[in-house]
């Protein structure tokens, strides 16, 4: 029988997935052919999408982009026996997009079933919590230590150190909470893990929990992921009927129960306090730190709060060790970070790199430049609240040291492109705008500090080229307020809005008059 | 005036999820997928299970971009207002979708069929403009992709409410 794969995930469905496979079901029964489809996540390579492959002595062979209409054109090529024609990529394997990363929390993305826990098992999974089912708590929290693991959700705090703090509290009633509210615009790599290997992440969270004695784990999914929801309900339900959670973890006698929760739209609570107050059925309004969650955590017990590409690597780092883990990347960014191709992109989608390539070689080399054929202007890395980078300021290594170093933020991975038509004076007032919609009210500064960015930033265009000294007025102005909204607020959201905004101001000054 | 909901349906659903820790969102998120948003009939009953305040349970509606305590149009469609959506044309976009629907974001169109909402991120990035309608995520979306996606819902609604209508114009 011949295997064929569709991707099932948000992005290839957008582009017509679902209208694909039944096209190549239903003509596959018209010419007698004996088919199976496989609806994999996808491989990451959106610009392909969506990306058929199918199963061949060689390996799989991959076709694309293909539509619902191109179907008949394939079968006519004999893509179903691995034939070249118009749509062939070759081996999947041997695309050079794929090829030249390093994949290791999307090692299994869009080759496995997403919802088999035998197909999870075969390519690797499940070994690191069978390793870490015979370990003492405290021998697990050292090999996250060791492998130098920093949170992938934006502030990159060492794993291992908050896991300690929880570890150390006395036993009671401890959590762990994934944070999988993915707001930040151009990131997309929990969206895509967690619909193409939600497996990598349940195990995680397990090894977590075994970690610091908590039993009980939440998820926390933005509610604008119907897809991944979809996916993580029907996995958990999987992982509960093979034995990996509930109160017997894989015949250890050990505890652990995982439930997903929906957000409701709310970027805010991306921010690790306000989620926690989400989670406990309130409006998301941040919290003060400290207590830390790691002491006061939700429903005011020890908690350990990570983004879901952290809890998915603990379990490579259990699979494969701690020094493997190490040896990627450069200095204190180590491992390897899923970086986010979007915006004005020619090849947008996954490019997972050990830390320490260039920003301007993954832009070229895999991205291909903009989408547009137009020069590049700027890049905004790390969603709303990273800094604008100019076309100068390309060849900056991706590693949190350097990016720090530039007064810019790695964040999270997204790397949104913007070619030479983007005013960078509206995507200062946007990320004012921005702040407008999503603060959480508590800080002043950051709830009414936001309105007036976006009034002063109106007068800075009414008046540019028109009344030089208003505009200039108006400058000084919106820089006391960055200041005020820097300093003056508990969390991100007020606190790191200025650095969009000034980063457009200092590197495109000619689109504020200047 | 009668409540536009079943009474009864409600606190079946607030008797299902109140025992949860952390109950609130759920109940309201399985209340809106009921009747398409929370009236605010429900809130006494919801405030009496959790113990909690009317006004705290009020304050968490409309603290959410996603609850809606009035009815909404028969079809919610979001658009991508993000920076990734806005580097390929989100902004023209949203002006032709405003125009086409004669309705500002955040409103529904004059006959009742479309709401048209912002949202911040689709989790879409490397394929935009996205729009989503219902749970169904669009790609690419221009303005004459968007015109065809919002004439496919006016034709699927004469479908359900014509069932034989189709077969007539397949065969025609």
């Amino acid at each position: 029988m011949i295997t064929v794969y569709v991707p099932r995930d948000t992005t290839a469905c957008a582009l017509g997935a679902d209208a694909v496979a039944q096209a190549i079901s239903a003509e596959a029964s018209q010419r007698n052919i004996d088919l199976q489809i496989i609806r994999n996540g996808s491989r990451g390579l959106f610009w392909l999408e969506t990306l058929v492959e199918v199963t061949t002595d060689a390996g799989r062979v991959a076709y694309g982009p293909v539509n619902a209409s191109d179907v008949g054109a394939l079968f006519d090529a004999s893509f179903h026996e691995g034939k070249d024609g118009h749509f062939s990529l070759g081996l999947t394997e041997d695309i050079p997009y794929l090829k030249n990363q390093e994949r290791v929390n999307f090692i299994r993305a869009g080759i496995i079933d997403p919802l088999s826990v035998d197909d999870f098992k075969a390519h690797g999974g499940y070994a690191g919590l069978d390793r870490a089912l015979d370990m003492q708590p405290q021998a697990i929290v050292d090999q996250v230590k060791e492998s130098g693991l920093r949170g992938r959700g934006g502030a990159a705090f060492p794993a291992g150190i908050k896991w300690q703090t929880v570890h150390d509290t006395p036993p009671q009633q401890k959590y762990i909470v994934c944070n999988a509210d993915e707001g930040d615009s151009g990131t997309f790599a929990d969206r895509l893990l967690m619909e193409a290997d939600p497996f990598q992440l349940i195990e995680g969270m397990t090894i977590a929990g075994l970690a610091v004695g908590a039993t009980q784990g939440y998820i926390y999914l933005r509610s604008e992921y119907p897809k991944a929801h979809e996916a993580l309900k029907a996995a958990l339900a999987n992982a509960y009927a093979a034995g990996y959670l509930g109160d017997n973890i894989a015949g250890s006698g050990k505890q652990f129960d995982l439930e997903v929760r929906l957000g409701a739209g709310a970027y805010i609570c991306g921010e690790e306090t306000s989620l926690l107050e989400s989670l406990e059925g309130k409006r998301g309004m941040v919290r003060a730190k400290p207590p830390l969650p790691a002491i006061v955590g939700l429903f005011g017990q020890p908690t350990v709060i990570n983004n879901v590409l952290t809890l998915a690597s603990v379990s490579s780092i259990f699979e494969k060790g701690a020094e493997h883990y190490k040896n990627l990347g450069v200095g204190r960014s180590t491992g390897t970070l899923p970086m986010q191709l979007a915006g004005n992109i020619k090849r947008g989608g996954i490019v997972e790199l050990a830390f320490g390539s260039s920003l301007r070689s993954l832009l070229e080399d895999f991205g291909g430049g903009t989408l547009s054929g137009k020069a590049i202007k700027a890049v905004q890395v790390g969603g709303p609240l990273g800094a604008y980078l100019p076309d100068a300021a390309l060849d900056i290594s991706l590693d949190y040291e350097s990016f720090a170093a530039a007064s810019a933020m790695l964040g999270h991975g997204g790397v949104v492109v913007f070619d030479e038509s983007a005013d960078m004076l509206e995507q200062a007032r946007f990320a004012m705008e921005f702040c407008v919609v999503e603060s959480c009210g508590k800080c002043t500064p950051c709830r009414i500090g936001s309105t007036r960015g976006v009034e002063v930033i109106d007068k800075i265009r009414d008046s540019k080229g028109r009344d030089d000294k208003q505009r200039d007025d108006n400058l000084i102005l919106l820089e006391d307020l960055c200041d005020t909204m820097e300093f003056g607020s508990l969390c991100a959201m007020g606190g790191l809005t200025p650095f969009p905004v000034r980063s457009a101001i200092k590197h495109f000054p000619e689109d504020f008059g200047g | 005036m009668s409540p536009a909901f079943d009474k009864a349906a409600i606190d079946d659903i607030i008797a299902q999820h109140q025992a949860l820790p952390g109950a609130l969102l759920p109940i309201l998120h399985a209340i809106q997928h009921a009747v398409g948003h929370v009236p605010a009939d429900t809130v006494p009953a919801i405030a009496t299970a959790l113990s909690l305040s009317r006004a705290e349970v009020h304050g968490v509606i409309s603290f959410y971009h996603h609850f809606h305590s009035k009815p909404m149009g028969d079809n919610i469609v979001q658009i991508c207002r993000a920076e990734a959506c806005q580097a390929v044309g989100a902004r023209e976009l949203e002006q032709h979708a405003t125009t086409k629907l004669a309705t500002a974001l955040g409103n529904t169109s004059a006959d009742g069929k479309v709401s048209l909402e912002p949202v911040y991120c689709l989790g879409n990035c490397a394929c935009g403009p996205s729009v989503q309608i219902g749970d169904e995520v669009h790609a690419r979306v221009t303005p004459e992709r968007f015109d065809a996606l919002i004439n496919e819902l006016k034709v699927r609604e004469l479908e359900m409410s014509a069932p034989h209508a189709k077969e007539g114009e397949a065969n025609s």
